[in-house]
């Protein structure tokens, strides 16, 4: 129930006729078979809003896109709802030069609910604002983030290499690093 | 005269070699017992590792002993030959039996009292002069914990100092002969207690002797190695002996002090021998406590002796008085 | 023990360094410590002493060359990481798992967790003092890792799943020497109750030491033995059911007294609940192939990004996959429990005695190279 309620809190962040207009073509697509939603991502990047997705196939039920202006809205909704931090990471679409931000949040009820919000911020000036405020366990995935994509999380209270060594001024995760 | 000044001399050249060895072979008799315990052969080579210890001794001494940049230099060489040379001293004055004793004091028991409150001192040395914070840290655990267990320790040798009215160790022994029921550690008229002292004194003694559950100064999963973390070679080979000779010590004063010392448990065959028995079996039972029990933490160490130990023995203490003065 | 009043005035205190060599953190993990006497005032965790970059590793290679990484994440329990790794390529790539290949992932990962456990036993006592149980503990350990040395060729980092299925299928030796191994465990398990559990000293070490509230538990993200040991019924074989953990009957311990001797029981159960499945593993072990008929020769996940959790020895492992439909994935993220369950330690040590601080950081059971992978 609970879940259902995330849902909808999740889905009022956006304008109303976005996530009805994605939703059915999701769907439609998830039944026909996986092709169909693979030609169609290829052509443009997604839009923002709410997907629901088939947990069998890919091991999460709702995959969330928002602008990094909403992400802390989204954020807490899902703390508020009891949801723990299962990871934070970064994706490099170097073809759409941009940079994709993704938050994993599961529930340790046996309501498995697992609840993905993804942000995309530009290549050239990667900005996101810091959820450490309210996930203090986002701190070191934050900065690991920062360290793997030079991802700037606004506000993070100690944004210095964790994983990398002090000095590092490397980002090992994007396409274009050359060891 | 001159024959007994040999004697003297003589005496004092064999207790100091009786340590010594007893020192090292204990490392070895450590080490074998911990493998039994461990369900592992420990130090096998050689009829049971009997070459263990001179080979370790020649590895120690041929090693370089480092003195950390920044170290204070003089205590840091000071406190190794501090932790040994009073432990050593000390059984000038121990009685083996009543004709084996080096040098009979009748300030005995505070001679040995006074060599072995130096042992922590060579501890607050080592760990002071050798700048490492955790060494720092492991002395000034060695003190609080020293000064915590000394009391209640003397506390209860003056209970059994009091009972005898003697404070030479061999008159202390003498006492008890005729068998076990004339031996400190069983409760008499006058006093109802004693097991519970000689409880309390074998606890305080494997705090004195840093002897795991207590070893609180070299705690070496969290401080390292304690007090002689930067300590190699014969430094560290020093240390080491150094705790086993307190180990010998303080198991000759609890067999002299509650086990009737050299006395047969039926007054049968009163000797070397029987004192030596007694003088094992309790630092194979220092052994076995250690390789049993895990490390106790710094407030629980000094609540057991401040909050229990030392009630107790003073409760003893008074109680024993006010029966001797009844009977 | 209550906290000290800390009143500190500045330059009253002074900078520990535990590690990055140091006996108590059991690897390359350095905290910097700021210390009033024995008292931490505040703590700060360095990784990446160890650093390796799997998940790079994972990007520009083929899927069936990074098999071997996953086992080098965690060398006590590394069967669990690989089963992760093979589920989430195999829900990604559709393909199918016979059922004796699963049987056979579910007893080969509850025997490593098992091992693990028992060496985390160890060390743990070890961390309080207590040498001895170590030596029992490895001793029992040695037959489950020469009982899987067997099987998959390795002792500790095991490259024995494959896509679909398992490189080599158990003989009745390796089916005999389970079921021998089953009751010899579980007197051992009886014995170290004995010797270690009702010790006075260790409980006095761990009862009440270490608490880690369950909100705690939830900002950080902890999952796994110390979820549990804070009454968090969480445990992703019964959550979220993966392979074939719902056809077992097994408990999931959860303890409430947020502890660290909470967490130490969770896991001393654990144990048994894992002999449990064990059992069960062999009395159904369905007969048939251990590699599917039809397999894609190439596997090439179809576009698009996959989670698959599983439970292993020290929590919630997590294996973010995103595709682009080639033969290399194009994001190979690796969530692994102990990065989360590590990261409470800054907060919780805080006003802790350095002596009681380390306890607890035993009782979380780390191991660095899993956290920094």
């Amino acid at each position: 129930m609970t879940n259902e309620n995330v849902k909808q809190a999740l889905q009022d962040l956006f304008p109303a006729p976005e996530p009805i207009a994605e939703e059915p073509v999701v769907e439609a697509a998830d039944k026909n078979g996986e092709e169909k939603k693979t030609a169609k991502k290829k052509e443009e990047p997604r839009e923002n809003g709410l997907v629901e997705r088939d947990h069998a196939k890919h091991g999460y039920d709702i995959d969330v896109q928002l602008d990094p202006g909403e992400l802390l809205a989204a954020v807490m909704i899902i703390d508020k709802a009891g949801f723990f931090l299962e990871s934070i990471t970064g994706v490099d679409w170097i073809k759409e030069d941009q940079l994709e931000v993704v938050y994993d949040f599961s529930r340790y009820d046996f309501d498995t609910y697992r609840i993905v919000i993804r942000t995309r911020t530009p290549r050239s000036k990667p900005k996101v604002p810091t959820i450490s405020k309210i996930y203090s366990g986002a701190n070191w995935h934050e900065r690991e983030t920062h360290d793997f994509f030079g991802i700037k999380f606004d506000g993070h209270p100690h944004l210095i290499p964790l994983l990398l060594p002090e000095d590092a001024d490397f980002h090992p995760l994007l396409k274009d690093f050359k060891p | 005269m001159d024959l007994t000044i040999l004697n003297a001399v003589v005496a004092v050249v064999i207790a100091i070699a009786f340590a010594a060895a007893n020192a090292a072979y204990l490392v070895l008799a450590e080490r074998r017992g911990a493998g039994r315990i461990q369900r592992r052969p420990g130090p096998n080579v050689n009829l049971f590792g009997i070459l263990q210890p001179p080979l370790d001794g020649i590895k120690l001494m041929t090693k370089q002993l480092v003195i950390p940049g920044g170290a204070d230099k003089a205590l840091f060489l000071v406190a190794p030959i501090l932790a040994m040379a009073p432990a050593i001293t000390s059984f000038v004055t121990i009685p083996f039996s009543d004709t084996i004793v080096a040098h009979s004091m009748n300030i005995g028991v505070l001679m040995i009292f006074a060599f072995a409150s130096l042992g922590s001192f060579a501890i607050l040395l080592a760990g002071w002069g050798s700048r490492n914070k955790y060494s720092v840290m492991a002395s000034v655990r060695a003190v609080s914990q020293h000064i915590a267990y000394e009391i209640p320790m003397l506390i209860t040798v003056t209970t059994i100092v009091m009972m005898t009215g003697t404070m030479n160790l061999k008159e202390l022994a003498l006492s008890q002969s005729g068998g076990i029921l004339h031996w400190h550690i069983i409760p008499s008229l006058s006093s109802p207690l004693m097991p519970v002292s000689f409880l309390i004194f074998f606890i305080c003694s494997l705090a004195e002797t840093n002897r795991a559950p207590f070893d609180l100064a070299e705690a070496e999963s969290e401080l390292v190695a304690g007090f002689h973390t930067e300590y190699g070679s014969m430094g560290f080979g020093l240390f080491f002996m150094g705790e086993y000779a307190h180990i010998v010590i303080g198991a000759s004063l609890i067999t002299i002090l509650f086990l009737g010392g050299w006395g047969c448990p039926l007054g049968l065959y009163p000797g070397v021998w029987w004192f030596l028995l007694k003088v094992y079996l309790l630092i194979f039972s220092f052994i076995w406590i250690r390789w049993t029990f895990p490390r106790t933490t710094v407030y629980g160490l000094l609540n057991l002796s401040w909050k229990i130990l030392i009630p107790i023995s003073l409760f003893n203490l008074l109680l024993t008085a006010g029966l001797l003065k009844v009977f | 023990m209550s906290g000290p009043v800390i009143d500190i005035q500045p330059g009253e205190t002074f900078t520990l360094n535990v590690g990055p060599q140091h006996p108590a953190t059991h690897g390359v993990l350095r905290v910097k410590m700021e210390m009033d006497g024995e008292y931490i005032i505040k703590a700060e965790t360095v990784l990446g002493y160890i650093h390796r970059m799997h998940e790079l590793m994972g990007e520009n290679r083929a899927y069936p060359q990074v098999l071997p990484n996953l086992s080098r994440l965690d060398y006590l329990g590394a069967m669990g990481y690989t089963h992760g790794h093979v589920l989430a390529i195999e829900r990604a790539a559709g393909i199918e798992v016979p059922e004796r290949a699963e049987y056979i992932r579910a007893i080969m990962v509850e025997l490593n967790r098992v091992a693990s456990h028992l060496f985390w036993f160890g060390a743990f006592v070890m961390d309080l003092g207590g040498f001895t149980p170590l030596m029992y503990a490895i001793q029992d350990r040695e037959h489950i890792l020469d009982m899987l040395e067997a099987v998959t060729g390795s002792r500790l980092t095991y490259c024995y799943f494959r896509f679909g299925g398992l490189y080599n299928d158990v003989d009745d030796d390796f089916v005999d020497a389970a079921r021998a191994f089953i009751p010899r465990m579980r007197k051992s398990l009886k014995k170290y109750a004995a010797l270690v559990t009702g010790n006075i000293i260790f409980r006095k070490r761990l009862e009440d030491i270490g608490p880690l509230s369950a909100e705690m538990c939830r900002k950080y993200g902890a999952t796994g033995p110390v979820a549990r040991g804070s009454g968090i019924d969480f445990d992703v074989r019964k959550n979220e059911p993966y392979s074939v953990y719902p056809e077992f009957d097994f408990d999931v311990p959860v303890y409430h007294q947020c502890d660290s001797m909470a967490r130490y029981k969770v896991r001393m159960d654990e144990m048994e609940q894992s002999l449990r499945i064990i059992e069960q593993g062999l009395d159904k072990l369905p007969d048939g192939p251990i590699m599917p008929k039809k397999k894609p020769k190439l596997i090439k996940p179809p576009k698009g990004d996959y989670y698959q959790a599983v439970e292993t020895a020290r929590g919630s492992f997590g294996i973010r996959l995103v595709s682009d439909g080639t033969k290399n994935a194009y994001r190979f993220k690796l969530r692994s429990p102990t990065y989360s369950n590590m990261h409470l330690f800054d907060e919780a040590c805080e006003g802790m005695m350095i002596m009681d601080a380390l306890a607890m950081m035993g009782s979380l059971d780390l191991v660095i190279p899993e956290i920094d992978r």
